[in-house]
């Protein structure tokens, strides 16, 4: 083997999100404390752990939803360039969630405009990116409907009047429709039953797969971890205290808390 | 003929925490190499750490020592200490793996849990699903099964689903743990094929198999995993 140089690994690709030891307090109360990480253009990243440990904290902070009280979070803009998202105007923190990004909340009516169909739920996200054609942004919506398995029948339909499922089908075409470039979901299959949850695993899996979407997923679901995500880091107090890849993680857990962690559950 | 896995000085415990954090030793100065086209058995009883070295070289399980090197095209990796990404990448291009037991995906049918390797690496999903549809056929697999999620297929439909998916690919590198396992005779008899082709093709191959008559028919190599016996 000798004939082969140990060459160092190219390693061309440039994270698209950067986050460095980032630390949020809620007045007092800490949120999450010294967070690293950075997230690679079409992978997925899950964050697990139990409830109150922190992780929509930080994902809120990574979507810029939340100022973090310490630490730094950049995104790689379209030019290239590594920008803090804390150093962007308000305006310009507005746009790039319009284009760059989505934000899947763990409930839909958080995420979705109840009031307006369905089709204009996710045609809105277009003609904020500038689509003007109604009928183009009627066809991309018709399109996206039936993608997340919702009847074109249904597009005149205000969410209210659809079932959970629905409407967390709803808000992931609404989201990914102007194809983000990276994708923030909170407990995107939490509160449906398991059967619904299958369903929408799969939807995910293979928009993210189809897409090359990169997304940072926070679930307390090992099975969802699993599932949808190449790395995951668990989350206990407010801090990451394992991290690697998804199946090494769950199948050799060496800190004692996830091996807590994945010996409660039946089976992932 | 080009060696593909350098395996040196290799070892591995698990430190149980939910028992006291009892250490358990598994294997350790773990020494061998598999070149291209060749079939290396790892040998030994129940419990010897057959499975676990398996995983380490797929980078399911972490290494406490040593190194774990795979020739990844012009390059040498070492699982050991590469980072999750590059594992992640590997496996898409470099290193396929039969697992024991077939872990399913709710709702995705037999044809394509055995097309997503192929689609991970860029084939047309027309293209791959045709390609799964002709091995499962091989394999045996009734063609009314082949929409259905496996979930409730039985034992050796799974495992003939799981050979399939591992064997779909051209990964120059095959790991399998008891492909055969829970296999009658004459699909037994296909594996022992499928094996034979990929040594032809230069593939390297890592196999652990309970089956005598099947492992003399592929085995160039047994390593004694006994005598990596780590000392409680
Ligand atoms: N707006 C807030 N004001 C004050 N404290 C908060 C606020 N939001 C969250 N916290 C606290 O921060 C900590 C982390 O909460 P966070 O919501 O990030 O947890 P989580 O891991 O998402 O939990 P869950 O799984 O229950 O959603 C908790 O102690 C919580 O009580
Ligand atoms: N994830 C794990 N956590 C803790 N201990 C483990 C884990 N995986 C394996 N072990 C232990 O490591 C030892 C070796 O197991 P391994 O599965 O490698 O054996 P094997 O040689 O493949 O056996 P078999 O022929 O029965 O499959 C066993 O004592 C087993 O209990
Ligand atoms: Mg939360
Ligand atoms: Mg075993």
């Amino acid at each position: 083997m000798s004939a082969v140089a140990m060459l160092p690994d190219a390693e061309t690709e440039r994270p698209l999100l950067k986050v460095s030891r980032l630390s949020h307090y809620y007045g007092a109360r800490l949120g999450c404390r010294d967070v690293s990480l950075d997230v690679y253009p079409g992978e997925v990243v899950a964050v697990v752990g139990e409830s109150g440990s922190g992780k929509t904290t930080l994902l809120n902070c990574l979507a810029g939803r939340l100022t973090p009280t310490a630490g730094s979070v950049e995104f790689r803009m379209r030019d290239g360039r590594l920008r803090s998202l804390f150093g962007l105007t308000e305006a310009e923190r507005r746009l790039l969630a319009r284009t760059d990004w989505g934000f899947v909340h763990q409930n839909p009516a958080e995420g979705l405009r109840m009031t307006v169909s369905a089709g204009a739920n996710v045609g809105e996200r277009l003609m904020a990116i500038g689509d003007r054609h109604y009928g183009t942004i009627r066809a991309t919506a018709l399109d996206w409907l039936a993608r997340v398995e919702i009847a074109a029948d249904r597009i005149d339909d205000e969410p209210r009047s659809f079932s959970g499922g629905m409407r967390q089908r709803l808000q992931i075409a609404r989201n990914l429709v102007t194809r983000p470039r990276l994708v923030f979901m909170d407990e995107p299959t939490g509160g449906l039953d398991v059967s619904v949850q299958a369903r929408l695993l799969d939807l995910l899996r293979q928009l993210v797969a189809d897409l090359g979407l990169a997304a940072v997923v926070v679930t307390h679901d090992l099975a969802v971890a699993r599932l949808l995500s190449d790395r995951m880091l668990v989350m206990k107090d407010g801090t990451v205290i394992e991290h690697g890849l998804t199946d090494r993680v769950l199948d050799d857990p060496r800190e004692p808390y996830t091996q807590l962690l994945v010996s409660s559950i039946l089976q992932v | 003929m080009a060696t593909r896995i350098v395996v040196s000085g290799l070892s591995k415990s698990f430190v149980m925490h939910l028992q006291g954090g009892v250490q358990l030793p598994v294997v350790q100065g773990v020494d061998f190499s598999v070149d291209a086209g060749e079939c290396v058995v790892l040998g030994g009883p129940s419990g010897a750490g057959k499975s676990s070295i398996l995983k380490m070289v797929y980078g399911n399980y972490g290494a406490d020592g040593g190194q774990i090197l795979v020739r990844d095209g012009e390059r040498l990796v070492d699982v050991a200490s590469a980072d999750p990404r590059r594992i992640v990448r590997l496996r898409q291009t470099t290193i396929g793996y039969v697992s024991q037991f077939l872990r399913v995906v709710p709702r995705v049918s037999a044809l394509d849990v055995v097309a997503e390797p192929l689609v991970a690496r860029g084939i047309d999903r027309a293209l791959a699903r045709s390609r799964a549809r002709e091995l499962l056929a091989r394999l045996n697999v009734p063609e009314r099964l082949y929409t259905l999620p496996p979930a409730t297929f039985s034992g050796g439909e799974q495992q003939r689903v799981n050979v399939a998916r591992g064997f779909v690919t051209d990964h120059p590198v095959l790991l399998l743990d008891e492909p055969t396992a829970s296999l009658d005779a004459a699909n037994r008899a296909v594996v022992v094929d499928l094996i034979r082709e990929k040594k032809k093709q230069g593939v390297a191959m890592l196999g652990i198999f309970h089956d005598e008559e099947v492992r003399a028919a592929v085995a160039d190599r047994v390593v004694d995993v006994m005598a990596f016996r780590a000392a409680a």
